[in-house]
């Protein structure tokens, strides 16, 4: 499939990044940027190690501001709203990192009870029991009083997810959370993004590099490369893609666009320089 | 010439840390401010930095009055001016050793684990989140342990100052016979509120202020993984032991050096 302009895509998205560009003071990250999220939907952000693709998570909350380009958020600018403007945004997404992000010194219900006790003024009793729904859908309400550090990695990330959910954002981004999991947390994370995506009419951005669960559970899927979009489809187009790059990388193909060798000088005059 | 140019670098470099952490400090300061209607932060920071660095300030106080009551009656005995021993050794600890040895030992027992979790808080993305949750880390984190630094280290420097002075008692009464009346006498008469105990509150604040914005701007500059996290620890410890060390000739100068 041939990369079209992907703003004619979807009317009404919940997240629109349009010619984004941003460098760090070392390296460029984005050079033209454009990326629709669908409302209602689970879509992935694929891409190799470094590309960038946690960093979008970040534009998209504001917490990067972009050197050109436009992001918005449910028909709101994100990058020209700060202090309380943008916390007031931040209210309507939740978000997983990567480590989890539970506060070590919480317990798992404080933990959950965090963003409600520090955003809201609800009474003790309202907020065990929102506690205790989020939990029990996650399926942790009887680890509620274990410390983070007791937790195994994916029981981590669920109880991050609790935390996520509980003010009951509309959307929610979830950055690699298929990293460094066993089969069964993997297969359990998965099957809460989809339920929760569906049950709660949450629309879903995972970011991952995770071709084979990518495939499992997306409605789209846009692969990165070189600041850039490189492809953009449904899973299946994405798999029968015929593009080179979108085919190197699917397929997990050692060379291709991407070069298996970090540039350097001709091999013979290298190893001819040292006689 | 190379030289030339790492000194300029060194010096940038200086500069701009100490910009950031001016408006570190700002935040900070603000974020102090805002926290105060949720005092219950407050005071259990008060408890992790404050109460738990009790231990060793009493300890180490009791032993600094005792050294200076060994000392200070050694040499008082020459001139027969060891009815000035108490008068002595309070000023030693109000003036000096009080609010500096309260604040080194804040440093290094509650300044470096300030910088450790904050550092680590930011390694493990726990700040972040509570950015993405819409929570302010200058409010929610930063706030409350920068008021508890501020109460603490002036009463950590008291208690330091009290204990140290009943540590002189034990040695000049009890070691050499100093007469009580006249120990508790001489202090009465020669310590002045505002001369000698408000300048020492005065210092301590200064100190607690300092040791405080140090540690926690390291750790909220800290690169976040374990090797930036642990010389961000190193670098709270000397840089406010420097800074109270110096800080504290500053002050003197100022208060009883007539300059």
């Amino acid at each position: 499939m041939a990369v079209q302009d992907p703003t004619r895509q979807f009317t009404n998205p919940m997240v629109e990044v349009s010619d984004l560009h941003f460098a760090f003071p070392q390296r460029s990250i984005y050079q033209g940027l454009n990326v629709l999220i669908p409302r209602g939907k689970i879509t992935v952000i694929l891409g190799p190690s470094g590309c960038g693709k946690s960093t979008l998570l970040s534009f998209v909350g504001g917490r990067l501001r972009p050197q050109k380009g436009r992001v918005v958020f449910d028909g709101d600018e994100v990058p020209t709203r700060r202090g309380d403007a943008l916390f007031t945004m931040r209210r309507k997404m939740g978000m997983l990192f990567q480590s989890s992000a539970l506060l070590t010194d919480l317990s798992v219900f404080e933990n959950v009870a965090f963003p409600l006790r520090e955003q809201t003024d609800l009474p003790e009793e309202l907020i065990r029991i929102l506690v205790l729904m989020k939990l029990e859908l996650v399926g942790l309400r009887g680890a509620r009083d274990l410390m983070p550090a007791e937790l195994s990695g994916g029981m981590g990330r669920r109880v991050a997810l609790a935390r996520a959910i509980v003010l009951d954002p509309e959307m929610i981004m979830y950055d690699e959370p298929f990293v460094g999991l066993d089969p069964i947390s993997m297969g359990v994370i998965v099957k809460l993004i989809r339920e929760l995506n569906d049950a709660l009419g949450l629309t879903s951005i995972v970011v991952t590099h995770d071709v084979h669960e990518a495939c499992g559970i997306a409605d789209y899927i846009y692969l990165l490369g070189d600041g850039v979009v490189s492809g953009h489809g449904t899973t299946e187009q994405m798999l029968n893609s015929e593009q080179p790059g979108v085919r190197q990388f699917m397929q997990g193909l050692p060379d291709g666009p991407v070069r298996y060798h970090y540039p350097a000088d001709d091999y013979l005059e290298d190893l001819g320089r040292a006689i | 010439m190379l030289w030339v140019r790492h000194l300029g670098q060194l010096g940038l470099r200086f500069v701009s840390r100490l910009g950031m952490s001016l408006v570190f400090l700002i935040h900070a300061l603000y974020g102090a401010v805002r926290c105060l209607p949720r005092f219950s932060l407050v005071v259990q920071q008060l408890f992790s930095i404050g109460v738990l660095t009790m231990l060793i300030i009493l300890v180490s106080g009791l032993f600094v009055g005792m050294v200076l009551g060994l000392q200070g009656y050694n040499q008082l005995v020459n001139f027969s001016a060891e009815s000035s021993l108490g008068l002595v050794v309070a000023l030693f600890l109000v003036r000096e050793l009080g609010p500096v040895l309260s604040a080194l030992l804040f440093a290094g027992r509650a300044g470096s684990a300030l910088t450790a979790e904050i550092g680590l808080m930011k390694a493990t993305e726990q700040l972040s989140a509570m950015e993405m949750m819409a929570v302010d880390p200058m409010k929610r984190v930063i706030g409350p342990r920068f008021v508890a630094g501020l109460i603490a280290v002036p009463l950590l420097a008291a208690m330091m100052s009290a204990v140290g002075v009943l540590g002189g008692y034990i040695i000049g009464h009890g070691q050499f016979g100093v007469d009580p009346g006249v120990y508790w006498t001489s202090m009465q008469n020669g310590v002045d509120f505002v001369d000698d105990i408000l300048n020492g509150v005065i210092k301590s604040v200064v100190f607690g202020f300092v040791v405080t914005w140090v540690a926690l701007f390291e750790g909220y500059d800290a690169i976040p993984t374990s090797e930036g996290v642990s010389r961000a620890t190193t670098r709270t410890v000397v840089t406010s032991s420097l800074a109270v060390l110096g800080g504290d000739f500053i002050l003197t100068a100022l208060m009883f050096g007539g300059l």
